[in-house]
């Protein structure tokens, strides 16, 4: 536990983690595209049709990553907000605040393709399943922490509140899980089990984790260059920026 | 490679789909690159602003 909490005060130094983290963006970012590829060749080309859906499953290769990144990012923000409220770490706070608007854009995805899904599917774009309105839900706790995180004028005092904010809608999460074995949902049950076998076939399911860690690369990526930017910007007056900013 | 297009008749939800996460990937990757440019720029108009007042005064 002591070599943890070290390891958070290191990593929390706002010059060490900006030095860090822009050695670490272009790594993401190589392996986000090259796994991109082969996952969208899997999904699109080697992927046969379904044999009830035809291809319109295919939108499961974007839509289920999508919706395991609007829920991973958002325990990913709340856990690095209670670090950042317990431990007052202003790089936990800003990691907390850059990861909303990721997860805000996959759960407007989510929402989205599984509407596009839903329409030639179900005969409907929306219903108000279980699974789609605790879905909603999320979206709308994730506008709600950006918008707090906006609306108050003390960087670090809006930081806080937002991961308060976060740490209340974390309820919502085990709803969206649990969801579909909770209610009789129109939405269907959980295709791939971490425990048990999955009920997909392997030529549909390597894709589909590809795309899965595709995702999170992304999010390593964008939430390292989100909390950069806003270090520079919160730390403008301290000489490491200082001396960035100079050799530009 | 119409076939492709096609998606068996569900080309329009497949390929609407797969833009929207297309965009707003794209989006979602842009907006920090801008950001941190802007942000560059107004620190480097503040120094430079500093140092005018500063020689100014002495």
């Amino acid at each position: 536990m002591n070599a943890f909490i070290r390891w958070i005060h290191r990593t929390g130094s706002p010059e060490y983690f900006y030095q860090l983290s822009g050695k670490l963006v272009p790594w993401f970012a190589a392996g986000f595209l090259l796994l991109l590829a082969w996952g969208l060749y899997g999904g699109l080309f080697t992927a046969p049709a379904d044999y009830q859906q035809g291809d319109s499953y295919r939108i499961i290769f974007i839509h289920v990553p999508s919706a395991w990144m609007s829920l991973f990012i958002y325990i990913a923000m709340t856990a690095t907000g209670i670090i950042g409220l317990v431990w007052r770490i202003k790089v936990a706070e800003i990691v907390a605040m850059a990861s909303a608007p990721i997860g805000a854009a996959f759960t407007a995805v989510t929402l989205v393709t599984g509407s596009l899904w839903g329409k030639p599917m179900w005969g409907a774009y929306w219903v108000w399943d279980a699974r789609l309105t605790s879905e909603l839900i999320l979206l709308f706790i994730y506008l709600g922490i950006i918008g707090l995180y906006q609306a108050v004028e003390d960087r670090r005092r809006a930081a806080r509140a937002a991961s308060l904010l976060a740490v209340v809608g974390l309820v919502n999460i085990p709803i969206i899980h649990f969801s579909v074995e909770w209610w009789n949902t129109l939405h269907q049950g959980q295709t791939v089990k971490l425990m048990g076998e999955s009920a997909i076939h392997p030529s549909m399911l390597t894709p589909l984790l590809v795309m899965a860690v595709a995702t999170k690369f992304f999010y390593a990526m964008n939430v390292l260059q989100r909390a950069r930017t806003m270090l520079l910007e919160q730390e403008s007056r301290k000489n490491w920026v200082r001396r960035i900013v100079e050799a530009k | 490679m119409s076939e492709f297009f096609h998606m068996g008749g569900y080309g329009f939800y497949v390929w609407t789909s797969y833009g929207f996460f297309a965009a707003v990937l794209v989006w979602t990757a842009l907006v920090p690159v801008v950001r941190r440019r802007s942000v560059i720029q107004r620190l480097q108009d503040r120094a430079a602003r500093e140092k005018r007042a500063n020689d100014t005064n002495t």
